[in-house]
């Protein structure tokens, strides 16, 4: 009985593949491989590419690792080796909180309340300093922009780096740490030179176990992102990613061939879910990283 | 800059062991003990990584705060008990309430929960009670509940839609499908972990006993672990919840009124209520939304802080 509960769960992962793969095979048949790299997606005119998606994807997933990853690796540290037992035993909750939130309640604040205030504060400013890099353009008058969903999406990744990260400094060994104490080593010191060396491989796998997220959030992205059709180089644009454009064009379809292509997105995106999942299970070695997720 | 006072850099050195082996071998030179400018310069540069990593900290925190009070804050003026008891107005619009909706979610998650943690329990007793050490099918197994854990939600919500939905339409029950999909391998994963903590001497003193290996299971091993087991379900289900994309494509035509019957037609449900009017323009429809995701985040951060204490209180008991 037990194996047959193991049997159905194998099970439903391969007839996930078969589902997504037989929906979307009018679509393969039809663009091939071509449907990775061209950039039009005008469902009314018969033509679409996972050029654009896959843009949007790659740029606000970068976004949200580029500040996520050294802010929860930061968070560690402190819940570490910093925080008064007390504190840790409330700020680590609370953290790990953070992603509890559900990503739909998320995307309300981020469209009602972040959007706007990005829109009014945060893009100016940067325009006005860096306005000479393309990726700080003009800012858009409403906030929904690449910018505002790679903000939404550092948010839900930090508590996956930080939480992670945290139960993987708490099992470098006592002894090493005083040692290196012992020989005077400031606490910076003790961080470079024995923690994050021990620790590198699992937060390296507890990274990529948070780009895996940022990849795969469709709803609180669809909020927020604006759902713009065009290639931009500013990241204050509107823009898609492939789990926002399922979400969004999916209630609206236009022609079989219209559902086929977002089945394909969704083989693309099966296709990195899994990839990612493989690569944090290669380069996490001897730490389980994983179990960390569940809770 | 030199971070151990032999000089050696044990990140260029990469394995931190050999650092510290190396240390003693310069112990003959003679050590100078006062404070040198590189040494108030050391301390410095630790003092900033202890800020920026205490300020981190805080940041999130900040967040969090930002977040639930953003919550509370816009959700509060549109919460009365008739917005509790009222389902929403026919055509949109202001007033009525999100009765349909809770009951449906609850409905949705429920028989969600009936099939993912049996399933789940069972997967993990296979995986840490029967499958043998070297068994093929376990690490299949294994490896199936990590790839179907780092399954985008989106994904879920198309194969349900393709399995289920195509050619049937919306149902509650394909929401509860789609729901279980998500939580399996949160739980299978965390009662597996629990089980792991069993004492193996509870196991050898059964055998010891001639108790066959299923009674061991449900009259040893179980209780032992059953409030781990609850803990992680409790969690699991809480983050199925709030889960949206999963129920987009398969249970969002729904009409406004309480469905009790999940099967053959959409029920309300809050995350795509939520998400359809957040999207939508009406003043009306996202002050109704603020209420939603105040009583939903509710549910679910009691449900969290709840699961935390329980399993704390039932760690304190096991170490004794």
């Amino acid at each position: 009985m037990c194996a047959l509960a193991g049997a159905l769960a194998v099970l439903t992962l391969v007839e996930v593949a078969y589902q997504l793969i037989t929906g979307a095979s009018l679509s393969v048949s039809r663009f091939g491989p071509a449907f990775l790299v061209h950039t039009g997606w005008k469902p009314n005119f018969g033509v679409f590419g996972a050029g654009t998606v896959l843009y949007g994807t790659a740029v606000t997933a970068l976004m949200a690792m580029t500040l996520a990853t050294p802010l929860g690796i930061a968070i560690a540290l402190y819940l570490s080796m910093l925080a008064p037992r007390g504190i840790r035993a409330v700020v680590g909750p609370l953290v790990e909180m953070l992603a509890a939130i559900p990503s739909v309640i998320l995307g309300l604040w981020g469209v009602i309340v972040l959007a706007p205030f990005v829109q009014q504060h945060v893009e100016p400013g940067l325009h006005r300093v860096f306005g000479f890099i393309p990726i700080f353009g003009e800012p858009q008058t409403t906030g929904l922009s690449l910018f505002t969903a790679g903000l939404i999406l550092t948010i839900m990744v930090v508590p996956i780096v930080a939480s992670l990260s945290r139960d993987l400094f708490l099992t470098v060994p006592r002894d090493l740490k005083e040692g290196a104490e012992a020989l005077g080593a400031t606490r910076w010191e003790v961080i470079r030179g024995v923690v994050l060396p021990t620790t590198a491989s699992g937060v390296a796998a507890a990274t990529v176990l948070g780009l895996g997220r940022a990849l795969g959030e469709a709803i609180a992205v669809a909020q927020v992102i604006g759902d713009g059709n065009v290639i931009h180089a500013s990241l204050f644009a509107p823009g898609a990613t492939l789990a926002s454009r399922i979400a969004l064009d999916f209630q609206f379809v236009v022609s079989k061939l219209h559902t086929a292509s977002l089945f394909y997105l969704a083989v693309i995106l099966l296709v990195i879910g899994l990839v990612t999942n493989l690569i944090a299970q290669a380069i996490a070695g001897r730490f389980d990283v994983q179990r960390g997720l569940v809770r | 800059m030199s971070p151990l006072p032999d000089g050696t850099d044990p990140v260029d050195s990469a394995p931190a062991e050999s650092a510290m082996e190396s240390a003693p071998a310069d112990s003959t030179a003679p050590a100078d003990l006062t404070a040198s400018g590189n040494l108030r310069r050391r301390a410095a540069i630790s003092r900033v990584v202890d800020a920026s990593a205490t300020a981190s900290a805080l940041l999130a925190v900040a967040v969090l705060g930002v977040l639930v009070f953003g919550v509370v804050k816009q959700g509060a003026s549109s919460l009365s008990f008739d917005f509790l008891t009222e389902n929403p107005p026919q055509f949109g619009g202001p007033g009525g309430g999100i009765a349909s909706a809770i009951v449906g979610t609850v409905l949705i998650v429920t028989l969600a929960a009936m099939m993912a943690v049996p399933i789940g329990v069972l997967a993990a007793l296979y995986l840490t009670e029967f499958a043998g050490r070297r068994s093929g099918f376990a690490r299949v197994l294994k490896m199936a509940l990590d790839l179907m854990q780092g399954l985008p939600t989106v994904v879920v919500g198309l194969f349900v839609f393709g399995l289920l939905v195509a050619g049937h339409g919306n149902s509650g029950f394909a929401g509860s499908v789609a729901l279980a999909i998500v939580m399996l391998p949160l739980i299978a994963r965390s009662s597996q972990e629990v089980l792991l903590l069993v004492p193996h001497s509870l196991r050898e003193a059964a055998e010891a006993l001639g108790v066959s290996r299923w009674r061991t299971v449900v009259g040893v091993i179980l209780p032992a672990a059953l409030s781990g087991i609850v803990t992680g379900s409790i969690l699991a289900i809480a983050r199925a919840a709030g889960e949206t994309a999963p129920l987009l494509f398969v249970d969002s035509l729904y009409t406004p009124g309480v469905q009790l019957n999940l099967f053959g037609h959409a029920v309300p449900n809050i995350p795509v209520m939520i998400f359809t009017l957040s999207e939508g323009a009406d003043p009306s429809g996202v002050a109704r939304a603020w209420g939603a995701a105040l009583v939903l985040l509710a549910v679910i951060l009691a449900a969290n802080i709840g699961a935390r204490v329980l399993l704390a209180r039932s760690r304190r008991r096991t170490m004794g």
